[in-house]
């Protein structure tokens, strides 16, 4: 009986928090919402000693901080969100290490695609973006059968980064748009107009169209799946990219709170909405001068 | 599996945790948004002035600096010999700082200025920096002077940079010279005026000997735009059959890059003036792991104090690359 009134206080009082939140979200929607946000979540380790946890338990920590994070953004109105899960240089921690964020990236991945997961509730079609080829081969199937399962959700994006680093993002596209130049210049020559074009004088304007562009290269990008975040967030205090979206973050704001990624609430991205919005005129009408 | 050539600097600079320094204030709530707001610094008191009797007072001022130095010049020591200040650990010296030089208009629309005094007060902070770099062991300074968006600014303001970066260079060759500062000029140079064009070759010619520090100028840079050039300069390079596509790496675009003109292309440590947290299209590769600090203060009002915060924040910093200590 008293366990009966236990849970149904609680679902009253977790039904006034949500009513809460949206409340609030309602008010901030009046104003500037960000379009995409990107989150570097870091300090899981450290929150796991802090806590004195046993190894690999912050990381699931930090994954249902992920989830909360989501839904605030979700319900928002964020269209956008990306992570950085597992950058290439990780791959540098120690085996076991490595192994634990595999099974635990894999077992979550699995539990997106169930009917009552967060992207199915919110319509969010997933991404995994990286040098897919250097996961291994279960974790890889999984990205694959969860980016097919949410191909036709199309209310808002969630863009997870593993095996990535944007250096390697911006070398493979270099590589693609140097291969693409590369075979229409071999089909022009095999077609013989190429030939009539260096009989006749190659001209300045043809040597400049035959450049390769910005938009050569941005739609070779693995990020071209979103547009260029507004906000990027980097917890646990350290100011740095860390080899993420460094093309793509040319000119979005950066934040780095010292909360550790496990700890981020909802005050936290109450605060990042609310400095985005002062910001926000200020950088449009920067931005409109470009 | 993991044969890939990562970017990643081959000194090791992975540091233990150093007990933090007694600073009167934390460093950390420099770039923590949740911090309060530290008291605001006073403005230099603002005396009802006319422009005129500003611009002779900042005549006065520089003529007063160019006779320090030609005097210092005779003795053939520069005026401030500054040695490493106790805070600071020579060994974790950054060798490459960034530094984006925001700020100029606002100081000057504070003070009911011209912009251009603005970017005069701007020039005498970076002239500041530049010898306490040179004295403190930094090898590389690249600092943002003229970004490639910067174009459509209003043509009086533009036309007083070019100017001014004309002055600056001409004032300033002969201590480069005398201190043995290389200066290196990156950026698409094509849309500078041609008498600059011209100052700039001249000057990275009479100093390319020069190894003490090396002073990296963006002008017209835009960092985007330096990895399509990049990428270009490759594909030719492919097209003429000088390259396979396979050959294409991380490391054979660092080489193509802009900044391949410097031994050290990744700045450890970047500043940005203003309070603004943003990179603005400035070196975008070379900052994939580089600490950012970023200062409320304005570009003019930068100085040696302001510096040393941003060092002794970055000597605190645990440099990981993604690994684990």
């Amino acid at each position: 009986m008293e366990k009966g009134i236990g849970s149904r206080i609680n679902q009253i009082w977790g039904n006034l928090v949500t009513f809460m939140r949206r409340s609030i979200f309602c008010v901030l929607s009046v104003g500037p919402i960000p379009n995409h946000i990107a989150f570097i979540m870091d300090g899981n380790r450290r929150y796991g000693k802090k806590q004195n946890l046993m190894k690999g338990t912050g990381h699931r920590v930090g994954f249902l901080a992920l989830m909360s994070m989501l839904k605030y953004c979700y319900e928002l109105g964020v269209q956008y969100v990306t992570i950085y899960a597992f950058s290439i240089d990780n791959f540098k921690r120690c085996p076991e290490e490595v192994q634990s964020l595999m099974d635990l990236m894999q077992e979550k991945i699995e539990g997106l695609i169930k009917e009552e997961s967060i992207v199915n509730r919110y319509g969010v079609r997933v991404h995994f973006l990286g040098n897919l080829k250097l996961l291994s081969e279960p974790v890889r199937l999984a990205a694959e059968r969860a980016m097919m399962a949410t191909a036709n959700n199309s209310k808002a994006v969630l863009s997870i980064c593993v095996a990535y680093t944007s250096t390697n993002e911006i070398l493979h596209a270099v590589q693609k748009s140097c291969e693409e130049k590369w075979e229409e210049i071999s089909k022009l020559n095999t077609s013989g107009s190429g030939y009539g074009l260096i009989q006749l004088g190659w001209n300045e304007k043809d040597e400049r169209e035959n450049l390769i562009k910005l938009i050569d290269i941005e739609k070779h990008m693995y990020m071209v799946v979103a547009p260029d975040p507004d906000i990027l967030i980097r917890t646990s205090g350290e100011t740095r990219l860390s080899n993420f979206l460094l093309w793509q973050s040319a000119y979005c704001s950066l934040y780095s709170p010292s909360v550790l990624w496990p700890e981020i609430g909802f005050r936290h991205f109450l605060w990042t909405i609310l400095n985005f919005q002062r910001n926000h005129f200020y950088l449009e009408k920067k931005r409109k001068q470009l | 599996m993991l044969s890939l050539p990562l970017p990643i600097p081959t000194k090791n600079t992975l540091i233990p945790l150093r007990p933090k320094h007694s600073c009167s204030r934390s460093t950390r709530a420099q770039t923590h948004p949740f911090s309060p707001l530290p008291s605001p610094k006073p403005l230099k008191p603002l005396e009802p002035t006319t422009v005129a009797r500003v611009a002779l007072r900042e005549h006065v001022q520089e003529e007063e600096e160019e006779e320090r130095r030609d005097r210092s010049a005779l003795a053939g020591v520069s005026p401030e010999g500054e040695p490493l200040p106790s805070e600071l650990q020579d060994d974790l010296m950054p060798k490459h700082v960034a530094v984006i030089m925001d700020g100029n208009g606002r100081w000057a629309r504070q003070r009911g200025l011209p912009a251009s005094a603005g970017h005069n007060a701007g020039a005498r902070s970076l002239r500041e920096l530049v010898e306490l770099c040179g004295h403190w062991g930094i090898r590389v300074l690249t600092v943002f002077a003229f970004s490639y968006d910067n174009w459509i600014r209003p043509k009086v303001e533009v036309d007083f940079l070019m100017t001014l970066f004309e002055r600056e260079i001409k004032s300033q060759l002969d201590i480069f010279l005398r201190e043995g500062i290389r200066i290196s000029v990156i950026g698409d140079s094509s849309k500078l005026p041609e008498s600059l064009q011209k100052l700039i070759s001249d000057a990275e010619e009479a100093t390319k000997a020069n190894s003490r520090l090396q002073l990296i100028v963006a002008v017209s840079y835009s960092g985007k735009y330096d990895i399509i050039q990049a990428c270009r300069s490759i594909a030719s390079k492919v097209k003429d059959g000088a390259l396979e596509l396979e050959d294409i790496s991380e490391s054979l675009i660092e080489q193509e890059l802009e900044t391949n003109c410097t031994e050290f292309p990744y700045p450890d440590l970047l500043i940005r003036t203003s309070g603004e947290q943003r990179v603005s299209n400035f070196l975008l590769w070379q900052l994939a792991y580089t600490e950012f600090f970023f200062a409320r203060e304005l570009w003019p009002d930068f100085g040696k104090s302001e510096f040393v915060e941003a060092l002794i924040s970055f000597q605190q910093r645990q440099r990981r690359y993604g690994a684990r200590l």
